[in-house]
């Protein structure tokens, strides 16, 4: 039978992706907890103390009020496109992603 | 007044602990003393995911107590629809031993405020309180037990106590009753009564079920000691000997070891649990 | 005098507003800083739920400056439902038009990439398509073959490197590069995991999500990039249980 060059290139490619199921994901076993299961949890207890963050109320006017310097964001540089210029894809980021 | 006919079954009088996802392998592998298990309600409203699974396996082991934290019962708006949706989907599938809630309001005007907010024992709130309870219960097709709140500060216009609001939402609702004794402790200490007092006048016939949690100390304007519901610590020995008075008056019930914040390690939580198992066994023989 | 529940919790949100009277201690005296506790019950307990459900601006802005926002941010958007796994679905739009923010362009992005982790985290439960399903098609009809998705799955687009940023915070990943990058959110069990999609792949992926053949997708992912490799972006998808079936034409 003859396909056309669509259908051959989608054949080349699901030989390409059941070739990586191959590998066992291992990966895919283990147990990765990021915290997510805590996420915004509900429970009925209560605060700790009295005193803080429900009576300093944050005195917040248009650009009064600044970070101080904390974070990792301090170790980023990652400035804003002035142009708008698309950021665009770097290639060797994107391997490392793929599952072996 | 729900129909009691179909009250629902009871919790083994065993020590129980609330549960936490860190406690999960402990549970399963060696349970120790503890006979079973209590969930938040909202936290096992999601579609799936590990939560849901976790909670399935342990129903097949444990009996399971669905403690509903985001109800809202003494809100002045209506209960909220979409939420008591979740709440009977989540009692259908899972079908635990017992359903209980708070005396507290926690959503207004479409906010929740994620905390237990205290109510004035007034005619008005008793009425909106079994109002709310009798749609629960019927929505449900189950009885609720109602929890006493921690109070930090009372409302003038409160014309009931405590205790004899609770016996009046149960008699006109048919609900039960949880005595949460820390709160009954950390009350009686920041609005100066005396707990044995509250006991005695609660209706403990009611009681399906008795909480206990650690709390925080801190001072009024006026150095007076100010007692916080924090969860987070052990339970405190002026409680424990308030929870020997009360079993001595009801006689063995249900003990949960709430901790919520800091929670431990298992073995710190399990030993909580086996003082309960002691507190209990007292008046079992 | 009766102070209602809106008094109550306004007094809350505002703690330069005078505490509500009609409120005491044992002796008849007002309330005072017992009134806090509420105040602080509510401030502290929603923003520890921000600030674990977003874990990598809780770092990337210090524990300072994350309270301070998420204090401003709790008042302005409370929750409007007693889910608490759901909050925050407004902090993305919101840390974008904070001013004193304006030069961390990329937060509102990352907080998009952890509201959608953790959405994956309690999506749904699926299985995941056996990949030798792919096999057993016949293979003049894989071209016209539609992928129904797992709950689970999600592809967020993104002009700053949101992968990058999250492994450097969550996973002491190396330091982020200055690159645009696509993000899919797998979940092969239980545990969500983000990954970074190579050029063309975001348009493939969203194409099948919508409901395109897979002839047309892989066409859309070469159109965007002519390296695009179809190949790898299935196997992909296949090992994190995205798909779970295949619809083939009769």
């Amino acid at each position: 039978m003859a396909h056309s060059a669509k259908t051959i290139s989608v054949l080349g490619a699901i030989s390409a992706a059941l070739a990586l199921q191959a590998a066992p994901a291992e990966a895919a076993k283990k147990e990765k907890c990021f915290g997510i299961s805590l996420a915004g949890k509900n429970d009925c207890a209560a605060g700790p103390g009295t005193s803080c963050a429900g009576t300093s109320t944050v005195d917040y006017q248009g650009d009064a009020w600044t970070l101080v310097d904390e974070g990792t964001c301090l170790n980023l540089d990652l400035p804003d496109m002035a142009d708008g210029t698309p950021r665009t894809p770097s290639l060797e980021a994107l391997t490392r992603d793929l599952p072996a | 007044m729900f129909d009691a006919q179909h009250s629902p079954d009871h919790l083994p009088n065993r020590p129980g602990v609330g549960y936490k996802p860190q406690h999960y392998t402990s549970l399963i592998e060696n349970p120790g003393t503890v006979g079973w298990l209590e969930i938040h309600a909202e936290n096992y409203m999601g579609d799936g995911g590990r939560p849901i699974a976790q909670l399935r396996q342990l129903s097949e082991r444990f009996p399971i107590s669905v403690h509903g934290v985001g109800l809202s019962i003494g809100g002045e708006g209506a209960l909220d629809a979409d939420h008591l949706a979740r709440l009977k989907h989540l009692v259908d599938w899972l079908n635990p031993t017992v359903f209980s809630e708070h005396l507290a309001w926690s959503t207004h005007e479409g906010a929740f405020l994620n905390d237990l907010l205290p109510l004035p024992y007034t005619q008005d709130t008793l009425n909106r309180v079994a109002d709310h309870i009798d749609l629960l219960q019927e929505t449900l097709g189950r009885q609720m037990m109602l929890e006493n709140p921690s109070s930090y500060l009372a409302f003038d216009e409160s014309t009931w106590s405590e205790p004899d609001f609770l016996r009046e939402v149960s008699n006109r609702t048919g609900c039960g009753l949880l005595l949460d004794v820390n709160n009954v402790f950390v009350s009686a200490t920041n609005l100066n009564y005396d707990p044995k007092q509250y006991i005695a006048d609660y209706p403990l016939e009611k009681v399906g079920e008795i909480h206990l949690g650690g709390h925080d100390e801190d001072e009024d304007d006026h150095g007076k000691p100010l007692l916080i519901d924090s969860h987070g610590a052990p339970v405190v020995d002026p409680v424990w000997a308030l929870l020997d008075h009360t079993l001595s008056l009801s006689g063995p019930r249900p003990i949960l070891i709430e901790w919520d914040t800091d929670v431990p390690e298992w073995t710190v939580l399990h030993a909580e649990a086996l003082r309960a198992d002691k507190a209990l066994s007292k008046v079992m023989s | 005098m009766t102070v209602t529940q809106t008094t109550f919790r306004d007094a809350i949100f505002d703690g330069a507003q005078e505490r509500p009277l009609g409120l005491s201690d044992a002796i008849g005296q007002p309330a005072g800083r017992r009134f806090d506790v509420y105040r602080n019950n509510v401030a502290v307990s929603l923003s520890e739920a921000l600030a674990t459900g977003f874990p990598t601006i809780a770092k990337l802005l210090g524990e300072e400056n994350f309270n301070a926002i998420a204090g401003i941010f709790l008042r302005q958007f409370p929750p409007t439902s007693p889910m608490m796994m759901h909050y925050g679905a407004d902090f993305p739009t919101f840390l974008e038009s904070f001013e004193p923010l304006a030069h961390l362009g990329y937060l509102g992005d990352v907080a998009r990439l952890e509201l959608g982790l953790r959405r994956s985290y309690h999506a749904a439960d699926s299985t995941g398509v056996a990949p030798e399903t792919l096999a057993e098609i016949p293979q003049d009809k894989l071209v016209d073959i539609t992928a129904n998705f797992a709950p689970a799955v999600s592809v967020q687009r993104s002009s700053w490197p949101i992968h990058a940023i999250w492994a450097f915070n969550m996973q002491d990943g190396p330091k982020p590069a200055a690159v645009a990058q696509d993000v899919l959110i797998l979940r092969p069990e239980y545990d969500p995991l983000p990954h970074v999609l190579p050029p063309g792949a975001y348009e493939c992926v969203t194409a099948l999500m919508a409901g395109a053949k897979l002839g047309t997708a892989a066409e859309f992912g070469t159109e965007a990039d002519e390296g695009f490799d179809l190949g790898a972006t299935l196997g992909l998808l296949l090992t994190g249980n995205a798909l779970t079936s295949f619809d083939v034409p009769s």
